[in-house]
């Protein structure tokens, strides 16, 4: 197994999970057209990660023209730019569904402020 | 052909070059020596001898053991390629290199045993109903014909041991060849489990 884990770890990118569960992020995201390469801006809510190593993804959710959009990602695709955090939430859940079945106010992940320490 | 004893490493999921995760069988190469050929004048046919894994003496027949004495030790694997296409002495170790230029492979492997198993999973038999009171479920229906001709045919599917025996899949593309590691790469799945014994020949449909 030592193996897999050295084929998976080449290709691993450091610091790639720096953002968590219901935070808001702009996922910046390399399309190849055919000879050009340009970079789309994907922004929404970070509603779970699955899987572990290479294969580790994260979904995330929009709202596009009232209609609910998910993408997945690979978290360690060389595609992925960089992923900025908009907005950090705080939330109790380690996969947030249930923002699936809720709508306008509901659906709101409530911002995450930290007390500065003294 | 060409081609190599191999031993499955297991399976990973590999970035390909344009940024698609593709899910890879990673299979180790420890060093091929070349033990010995057969030759059209000889034998009637020309073939290549591998051997691969050292074994101790000791462990193997001393018939078994003199086939290697050209090349030092016994191995535990030893087989036949068929018209080899690369041009080799005996002694010389073979490493994952061969493929190097090779887009589709072809593996062989031992299947996972699965034990006894009933004609559904065995077959892909439809089975009968599950609900509105069947009393028919997993049973494999109708073997045979009736007083003509009163016997079962051989042959005829039925349950019995899955799993277990040479299972090939054609046309793998390789995704990487890793000479430092002597590890190669190839695309989706091959038979049998984890440490398993596999062949690895050039794609003849290719």
């Amino acid at each position: 197994m030592d193996v897999i884990k050295a084929i998976e770890a080449e290709q691993m990118k450091d610091q790639a999970e720096h953002f968590r569960i219901g935070d808001t992020v702009q996922v910046h995201f390399k399309i190849i057209e055919g000879q050009t390469e340009r970079v789309q801006v994907f922004e929404g809510l970070v509603i779970a990660f699955q899987n572990s190593g290479i294969s580790r993804t994260f979904v995330v959710r929009k709202i596009s023209y009232g209609v609910g959009v998910e993408r997945v990602f690979p978290l360690h695709s060389p595609r992925i730019e960089k992923v900025v955090i908009v907005r950090k939430g705080r939330v109790r859940r380690g996969k947030l569904y249930y923002i699936r079945d809720r709508v306008g106010k509901a659906a709101k992940v409530p911002e995450l402020i930290r007390k500065k320490t003294q | 052909m060409l081609g190599l004893i191999g031993r499955k490493v297991g399976m990973t999921q590999v970035f390909d070059d344009r940024g698609v995760l593709t899910p890879v069988t990673v299979i180790k190469i420890d060093p091929n020596v070349v033990v010995g050929a057969r030759t059209e004048e000889k034998h009637g046919y020309s073939a290549c001898l591998l051997g691969a894994e050292d074994v101790k003496p000791s462990r193997v027949t001393k018939p078994y053991a003199g086939q290697f004495k050209a090349v030092g030790g016994p191995k535990r694997y030893l087989m036949e390629m068929r018209d080899y296409e690369k041009e080799v002495s005996v002694g010389e170790a073979l490493g994952v290199d061969v493929f190097k230029d090779i887009a589709f492979v072809d593996i062989e492997g031992t299947s996972k045993g699965k034990g006894f198993q009933g004609a559904m999973k065995r077959h892909g038999f439809s089975g009968g109903r599950a609900t509105h009171g069947s009393k028919f479920k997993r049973g494999l229906g109708g073997t045979g014909m009736a007083a003509t001709p009163s016997r079962i045919f051989k042959g005829t599917k039925m349950a019995g041991r899955m799993g277990g025996e040479k299972t090939s899949v054609q046309n793998l593309r390789v995704v990487r060849v890793d000479e430092d590691k002597q590890i190669l790469m190839v695309k989706g799945a091959v038979p049998g489990p984890r440490k398993g014994i596999v062949i690895v020949r050039k794609a003849i449909k290719k």
